[in-house]
């Protein structure tokens, strides 16, 4: 019978039928980072469980690391004691960890796929609702909560009941300066933040067929924001392009068998779905969130089209039938799990260059793991910001949320290329987020202001 | 511990897609354990509005949240349901829940119930207006009754049958033949070995 990857992945990890009516659904690879674990060790120490699996559990260190000095002890006492804690867990459970004097160190949603630890056809877990981006590579990733988190390290388990699967389906290609950011603004727009709980999101058609992993990272990193829990991307040529040599992925012949295997938990191509979306790829322009939740966005040439009391318009200082053009910015902030990887840094680069942050805007570039920062800084990326006037920090979650030193102040403006414009997000409860691509960041840092990317550059490189 | 049915004041939060950086901002989670965090629930907002309802007098020691749409959507984050726990709500009634958010709440006891717009409405404004008003919402059936007000609002099943036969916190079933994870194990490619 045809099947979606989805349900292909799903029955292969199924353990059985919980008496609850739940499925007992094995967890092939749990990634873990220091703010949702503390707990979930202290509740296993006190009921004497060990770590089921830990040589399929991986630690690191992103929420709170600062970015500017990463050396230890850190300054704030509590995000030292959260490292010191992850890190006793770590040594008693028998888990590797990446603790920023590391290599491998960084966002725990880059550094899965970057070290080939994110495969096709796994059954994924992370205390972390963007686990979702690990969907790019077709495994089923769930982000969970800490009890979770304690059920996965005790049983490498986890109590789900099966979601339906819409098939997004974007066709045509993407016009010159829009982004796999626009498109996922846009999803989520149309969809609603509330349109995909109990579904998994697979995407699919010419567009994303043509997208890179780290294009197809950002869509399905932000599945979440609609809220659907699970986000994919079928396996393909692709896929495998990018897996093929990385240090956890198959070797050698092992990676020709491993192939063929991720190309049959593919969805069939007559697969049923519970629902079809479609939406066509040349509609969509560069896209900008005007609210306070990621649906509420606007293509570049649009006006604000809400309700004038929306609390939203009021939080954010904007009227109805304005545009986001010209909102003035404080902060740019280049980076995160959603956009902080090389192909992000390498678009906003050929934005920047050769030209100078406005003289009134902070900005920040923060690559996503000490692996993006070395690729970047051997290709000179780095000397380009530092040279436009941007600071290049280290790697770590940064201005996404306000769990480290950079954080908006008071109710300034930051144009971002995070994931969440939620009231208070980035660290000052007045502080107000502009979602948008790494290249439009780029543009509104150097103009001062939220600008058309393609105004910035005469042609931008597709 | 099996939780057959909530009963207690009301004390209701309006607003669609309420984030749960808004319950718990982020910064409260720069520490190792949940403790303390009861002190910060809805702390921002409760900072840029002085008559936000938590600190409403008259819903001291309400029990019961009465929320909107898309309730806890966002972050993963355990705490913000572990500091309305901690606050001393023991049910949430509202229109519709992030799946997340209903679940790590369900991990510690706290039955999230989703009824239509019109009832939920209705019991917002029957507590705005007497917040003396007893509400008791059953776990089996999903009854909602609050003076004359009446509805049905459901739970996932699953979580609904836990919290009715006590097994809410799934651990110890997931532990339970754990031969079975072994073997599951053991059949995946990339564990077995390509």
């Amino acid at each position: 019978m045809a099947e979606t990857l989805f349900h292909k992945v799903w029955n292969a990890h199924a353990v059985r039928k919980l008496p609850s009516g739940q499925t007992q659904l094995f967890v092939g690879l749990h990634l873990i980072h220091e703010v949702t674990t503390p707990q979930a060790f202290d509740m296993l120490r006190q009921h004497g469980w060990r770590v089921a699996f830990p040589e399929r559990t991986f630690a690191t260190i992103d929420h709170i690391v600062p970015t500017r000095a990463q050396r230890r002890p850190f300054l704030d006492v509590m995000a030292e004691e959260m490292a010191t804690s992850l890190e006793r867990n770590c040594r008693d459970f028998g888990i590797p960890l990446w603790t920023p004097d590391h290599d491998n160190q960084g966002i725990v949603h880059v550094i899965g796929p970057e070290l080939g630890l994110t495969q096709p056809g796994m059954t994924i877990a992370c205390g972390d609702s963007h686990t979702s981006t690990h969907g790019a590579f077709g495994a089923i990733a769930f982000g969970i909560g800490t009890s979770q988190v304690r059920d996965v390290l005790a049983s490498q388990c986890l109590a789900l009941d099966p979601l339906k699967v819409r098939r997004i389906e974007v066709l045509g290609s993407l016009r010159p300066g829009v982004y796999a950011k626009d498109v996922i603004l846009t999803v989520i727009r149309r969809l609603g933040v509330q349109g995909g709980v109990g579904f998994a999101y697979e995407y699919g058609g010419p567009t994303i067929d043509a997208m890179s992993l780290d294009e197809r990272m950002t869509i399905c990193n932000m599945s979440i924001e609609g809220g659907a829990r699970v986000g994919y991307v079928n396996p393909d040529e692709t896929t495998f392009a990018f897996l093929r040599g990385r240090p956890f992925a198959p070797q050698g012949e092992a990676f020709d068998r491993a192939s063929a295997w991720w190309r049959q938990m593919a969805s069939d191509r007559d697969a049923t779905y519970d629902d079809r979306v479609t939406f066509d790829a040349s509609a969509i322009e560069p896209t900008v969130t005007w609210g306070i939740n990621p649906g509420q966005s606007v293509g570049v040439s649009e006006a604000i089209a809400a309700d004038p009391q929306d609390e939203a318009l009021a939080f954010m200082g904007f009227r109805p039938g304005a545009r986001v053009t010209g909102t003035k910015i404080d902060v740019a902030f280049i980076g995160s799990c959603t956009n902080g990887r090389l192909s992000d840094l390498e678009e906003a680069a050929r934005i920047v260059k050769g030209h100078r942050v406005a003289p009134h805007v902070k900005a920040l570039v923060v690559p996503g793991s000490k692996g993006v920062s070395r690729a970047a800084e051997a290709r000179g990326l780095h000397q380009v910001f530092i040279d436009a006037g941007f600071e290049w920090r280290g790697a770590g979650c940064s201005m996404c949320l306000g769990m480290n030193p950079d954080k908006l102040e008071g109710r300034q403006i930051c144009a971002s290329s995070s994931n969440r414009n939620f009231k208070g997000r980035q660290g000052s409860p007045t502080g107000r987020t502009l979602l948008m691509s790494p290249a439009m960041v780029a543009a509104a840092a150097i103009a001062g202001e939220v600008v058309d990317v393609r105004t910035i550059v005469e042609e931008v490189p597709a | 511990m099996n939780i057959t049915s909530v009963s207690g004041r009301g004390l209701p939060v309006r607003g669609n897609d309420i984030d749960t950086d808004r319950i718990m901002p982020a910064r409260f989670l720069v520490s190792v354990s949940f403790e303390g965090l009861e002190h910060h629930v809805f702390e921002d907002d409760r900072k840029a509005d002085r008559s936000h309802p938590l600190d409403d007098p008259r819903y001291r020691g309400a029990s019961i949240l009465v929320v909107n749409g898309n309730f806890g959507c966002g972050s993963s984050r355990e705490h913000a349901p572990q500091g309305l726990a901690r606050f001393g709500i023991r049910a949430i009634v509202g229109e519709s829940f992030s799946e997340i958010f209903q679940g790590n709440a369900a991990m510690m006891g706290l039955p999230c119930f989703a009824g239509d717009h019109e009832s939920i409405d209705r019991l917002q404004t029957l507590v705005e207006q007497k917040p003396d008003t007893t509400i008791a919402a059953d776990v089996q059936s999903g009854v909602i009754t609050a003076g004359a007000l009446r509805f049905t609002a459901t739970l996932p099943p699953a979580l609904r049958d836990g919290f009715v036969s006590g097994q809410w916190n799934p651990t110890a079933m997931l532990l339970d033949r754990f031969d079975e994870v072994r073997a599951v194990a053991a059949r995946q490619p990339y564990i077995r070995g390509f």
